[in-house]
């Protein structure tokens, strides 16, 4: 073994992976929000009468559950590049983990909404609250906090997919940075073992920060 | 729209990315589950103490993108050791120790549904330590590890289209070098995703089925 590693050559540009983690965590927040979003969105459509808007909700969670999430992303960018959309790398990016993310979340809010029990909607009509207002106010709080595991999983998992923007040629998120200062210096193994180090400290914190965050929630 | 440049050569082309991805996969869920249930076996028996080295290393895996273990592995194996080894090689390794990270888990929630008492009752009518794992423990553990095992499998077909980054032409990047030549990107990753979709969709619903049916209540 005579490869002398230069520890300190990766060290120096860490400030710049740093920043890449920030824009790294800036898309999975964003991811999750906006998936949440539309997961919560997929749910209604499931619930609804129309047998479209059931077809589309179905879809959707099969296509993002059965499909490699760099597919997605690839698709988000050349696919649509296909049809004349040109979305930047930030933005197919986002748009792939958003798609990717709502499959999985509508998948476990039909999951949660099994263990809340009709009772409750229908006591909550009978109370005098619309039809949206019982969902709105009280099936859908229930929802979220039944999925919380799943959704500190999910949230970890979008931390994790952020490093496929690299097949779309994304380079301001940390795994984009850490190639960027690869293909300069070639200091794979160094920049890498950094990179990593970075990624796993960010799960950690959002796994903890989940856990503390649901023993405030949930202490009821 | 409907014309298209792709060719028979083009087709075997994809056909085979398609049947390395189904090589990598069948390779790496093989020894990642063999891994997994030692490791699964191991967590259990040990207790929590003994374990937590063994727990830290299989939480590592699986809070590092799969991207990055691949190119560590990668630039470890090849410039830091010095070995030359092919990247298919690397990457079977990678997700072999990724997917028995994920079973190790899986392992572990099925022989811990395993209620005390019916072990202790095993134990007490004479079996040993080793007839109890096979006769009472596996049986009844793979009733509850099963289809999330099915599921850690489909995901690790997913997952495997991440190797093209140690130069393993798998279906995705056969795709996405024959959307390089053709310049047919929608056509193409159609064909592509129906591929993993046709493959993943039969599976996960049977994985859901036997969820259902042998759940027990």
């Amino acid at each position: 073994m005579n490869y002398s590693f230069r520890w300190n050559q990766a060290l120096n540009s860490l400030p710049q992976m740093l920043d890449g983690a920030l824009v790294t965590m800036q898309i999975a927040v964003l991811s999750m929000v906006i998936g949440i979003a539309v997961a919560i969105l997929l749910t209604v459509f499931r619930l609804s009468g129309s047998r479209v808007l059931r077809g589309v909700a179905a879809t959707w969670v099969e296509i993002a559950r059965n499909t490699p999430a760099l597919f997605q992303i690839y698709m988000a960018h050349f696919g649509l590049g296909g049809l004349g959309i040109h979305l930047s790398p930030y933005m197919s990016l986002l748009l792939g983990i958003v798609f990717n993310n709502a499959g999985y979340l509508a998948e476990n809010f039909r999951g949660a909404l099994k263990a809340i029990p009709d009772t409750q909607t229908r006591a909550a009509r009978s109370l005098g609250l619309s039809s949206g207002q019982a969902f709105g106010y009280v099936v859908v709080p229930q929802m979220l906090r039944i999925s919380f595991l799943p959704m500190t999983n999910q949230m970890v998992w979008a931390v994790l997919m952020t490093s496929l923007g690299v097949v779309v040629a994304m380079n301001t998120d940390l795994y984009g940075v850490t190639s960027e200062l690869n293909a300069r210096t070639f200091r794979t193994f160094e920049l890498f073992a950094i990179a990593a180090v970075i990624f796993y400290v960010i799960t950690k914190v959002i796994t903890l920060s989940a856990r503390l965050l649901a023993a405030r929630l949930f202490r009821y | 729209m409907f014309d298209t440049a792709l060719t028979v050569n083009d087709l075997i082309f994809l056909a085979k990315g398609a049947g390395m991805t189904i090589m990598v996969t069948a390779i790496s869920v093989f020894f990642g589950t063999i891994l997994g249930i030692v490791f699964g076996v191991v967590r259990h028996q040990v207790g929590p103490w003994w374990a937590a080295p063994l727990t830290f290393v299989l939480d590592v895996f699986r809070s590092i993108p799969l991207l990055i273990q691949l190119v560590l592995a990668n630039a470890f194996v090849t410039t830091v050791l010095g070995f030359r080894v092919a990247g298919l090689t690397v990457a079977c390794g990678v997700l072999s120790l990724y997917t028995a990270a994920y079973c190790a888990e899986i392992v572990r929630g099925g022989i811990e549904a395993v209620p005390l008492t019916l072990r202790r009752a095993s134990r007490s009518l004479g079996m040993t330590w080793r007839q109890d794992m096979t006769n009472v423990v596996m049986p009844l553990a793979t009733r509850v590890a099963l289809p999330s095992w099915i599921g850690l499998a489909l995901g690790v077909m997913k997952d495997s289209a991440l190797v093209f980054i140690v130069q393993v032409v798998e279906l995705l990047k056969s795709t996405q070098i024959l959307i390089t030549r053709l310049q047919e990107p929608l056509f193409l990753l159609t064909i592509c995703g129906l591929f993993y979709f046709l493959i993943s969709f039969p599976v996960a619903r049977f994985g859901g089925y036997l969820e259902k049916r042998w759940s027990n209540d």
